[in-house]
């Protein structure tokens, strides 16, 4: 089935938040397409509207592999049914930071959060946990947090 | 996390931080227990910085539901099996 991780490539998980920020859909398909290009397969993780976005917005799955419900992520990854090599965690609301610490605690995966959106800053304050941080005040202009992305290169490590 | 809609629930509080409900319930309750994320409550894997607390209040749970879009809700629910496997693992 197309999207599913193969056991030779690396993957990795994208964690979305509640997409009312809209640069979150254009970075996500911007990192799936890094990822991709890196032999890193990815797979995204969210609520109904956040994954409706993305698979709008890819109907022919160019970029887009395996979509799954984010509940159903967490609870694969807690019961140790499932795992990645990388995760992603978009945060631009407290809600954001608690997947990212449940993911930190729950999966082996280099933990990397994403944060974003007008008050980025509040956010930031509250990642007391170990991950990479790639962060920037981007609301509609992705291009700030893709500089940001740009800089760690999460697909070159 | 489905099963929540179809339980007999009672929103304690809503649209919440996580600190928020977690100060809550040890404000609130006597009783609780610290728990790691991806524990499963019910059938709900909890989300949240670790510690996370659960409240206990007889027969009462009181546990964090977060959604990504509407914050963490802490909810009550009555079960006295499920009450009574908690304050087991507190022993």
């Amino acid at each position: 089935m197309a999207g599913e991780p193969t056991t030779n490539s690396k993957t990795a998980l994208l964690v979305l938040g509640c997409p009312q920020v809209p640069v979150q859909t254009s970075i996500a398909l911007y990192l799936i397409n890094r990822l991709k290009k890196s032999d890193i397969t990815p797979v995204v993780a969210g609520n109904k509207a956040a994954n409706t976005l993305l698979v709008v917005a890819d109907p022919d799955r160019h970029y887009l592999g395996e979509v799954m419900d984010l509940d159903r992520a967490v609870a694969q990854i807690s019961d140790k049914k499932l795992d990645f090599d990388l995760c992603f965690v978009f945060i631009h609301n407290d809600a954001g930071v608690s997947y990212a610490a449940t993911m930190g605690a729950i999966s082996k995966a280099k933990l990397y959060t994403i944060v974003y959106g007008e008050h980025y800053e509040d956010q930031v304050k509250k990642i007391e946990f170990p991950s990479t941080m790639i962060a920037a005040k981007a609301v509609h202009n992705p291009l700030p947090l893709k500089k940001a992305l740009d800089e760690v290169a999460p697909w070159a490590a | 996390m489905g099963c929540v809609e179809s339980m007999n629930y009672e929103i304690v509080l809503r649209d919440a931080t996580f600190k928020e409900s977690r100060d809550y319930i040890k404000a609130h309750f006597k009783e609780f227990i610290d728990v790691q994320p991806g524990f499963k409550v019910f059938d709900v894997h909890v989300i949240g910085l670790p510690p996370i607390a659960i409240g206990l209040d007889g027969d009462f749970v009181i546990f964090p539901y977060t959604k990504p879009c509407h914050g963490t809700f802490l909810l009550r629910v009555e079960d006295h099996e499920e009450a009574a496997r908690l304050r087991a693992l507190k022993k």
